[in-house]
């Protein structure tokens, strides 16, 4: 099953690399996300599959065509709005720059950015190397002689959802760990979204002075 | 999102958008006993509004959701959030020591009872930002161009039109 799930999902990368329409390629990588979630499912992760299926899937699909939708469909073709923003006409105007200049820089950028994946791709690969199979039982989490695991106790993994529905009370072990041991993290993931809200809205919403009087009116409706 | 979609879209879309909204709030409140919480939840819940916007038009779906209250609600959840902790903190707990709230010599039982009250809260912190956050972030993103904001009017008076005869 997981190899089936993980040949598509080769498949599918290497489409949405290869077509040129935008449109396409975005659809293509709401499947890929649909497809992550059924791998994290069968690792019986279901809090990451869930949160993949509602994030990957869904939100950023749409959010990625609302793109689209400003910039145009198609890789490096002529935009479908030729009258763009301030801040999007330059970053624009950057990208034309750098296409122009790797056209003249020809095959020798081409095959230096082969060269940087095939780099990266390897060392990826190297690292995977040490990384314990799933669910192995000497992986370090699972492991009772871990450092980090004082002695005559269980391991760290066990010590969570031995000790959680004592500690804290849900039967979910993930709420526990989120909300509680480490709830400082979650917030600072929630400020992080937030964060990221506010960039947008500073970005796109004074670029456009001339539609604040409506929407303020839009606001008080 | 110019052309407006036909009846049938329209009809589905209006009629979904209150189950999707329980379903997030299902997802948020049985977080703790399954797969959810406050994220998805809030994730879900901002669906429901992408949902309107992409097929009533920009105009109509920033209606349901106004930059005003997504802009007050963002901040709110974080401050939801940080506030439980700060009020653990004021109690003479730890900062997020839910037992804080009824006190370290407590038994057991209202300590899970603390737990289950933090969690509660700091979970709908988090679906409050992240619901106003999404909803922020696709119509910042799909505001419409000057000339579309024109179109914008034409469809808004058009869904006007078809509520005046719904």
């Amino acid at each position: 099953m997981e190899v089936l799930i993980l040949a598509v999902l080769v498949g599918l990368a290497i489409a949405a690399v290869r077509v040129r329409d935008l449109l396409t390629a975005t659809a293509i990588l709401g499947a890929y996300s649909l497809m992550m979630a059924l791998l994290w499912c069968t690792m019986n992760a279901l809090d990451v599959g869930f949160t993949e299926a509602a994030v990957g899937a869904g939100i950023s699909t749409v959010l990625m065509l609302a793109a689209i939708g400003r910039i145009g469909r198609r890789e490096g073709g002529p935009s479908r709005m030729p009258l763009l923003r301030l801040p999007l006409l330059s970053m624009r105007q950057r990208v034309e720059r750098a296409e122009e200049l790797e056209e003249g820089q020809g095959r020798a950028g081409a095959w230096g950015a082969v060269l940087v994946c095939a780099l990266v791709g390897g060392l990826l690969l190297y690292g995977t190397a040490d990384m314990p199979r799933v669910g192995r039982q000497d992986s370090p989490a699972n492991r009772k002689d871990d450092p980090a695991t004082p002695a005559n106790e269980a391991s760290i993994s066990q010590r969570y959802l031995d000790e959680s529905p004592h500690d804290v009370g849900p039967n979910n072990v993930v709420t526990s760990v989120l909300g509680d041991y480490r709830g400082y993290d979650t917030m600072g993931e929630t400020c992080v979204i937030f964060t990221a809200a506010l960039c947008v809205l500073m970005l796109l919403r004074q670029a456009m002075p001339r539609t604040g009087g409506r929407r303020r009116r839009d606001g008080d409706a | 999102m110019t052309e407006t979609p036909s009846l049938i879209v329209r009809y589905v879309a209006r009629r979904a958008v209150p189950f999707i909204q329980l379903y997030a709030l299902y997802v948020l409140g049985h977080g703790e006993d399954g797969p959810g919480g406050g994220f998805q939840g809030g994730v879900i819940f901002a669906s429901s509004f992408v949902l309107m916007g992409l097929v009533y038009g920009w105009g109509r779906g920033r209606e349901d959701c106004p930059e005003r209250v997504a802009d007050v609600i963002a901040p709110a959840g974080c401050l939801l959030y940080a506030g439980i902790g700060a009020v653990c903190l004021l109690l003479g707990g730890a900062f997020l020591q839910y037992e804080a709230f009824v006190g370290v010599d407590a038994d057991h039982h209202a300590k899970h009872h603390a737990h289950h009250f933090g969690l509660i809260g700091i979970e709908l912190g988090v679906m409050l930002t992240v619901t106003a956050s999404m909803v922020t972030l696709f119509f910042e993103m799909a505001r419409p161009d000057d000339e579309e904001v024109a179109d914008g009017v034409a469809e808004e008076v058009d869904a006007e039109g078809e509520d005046a005869d719904a």
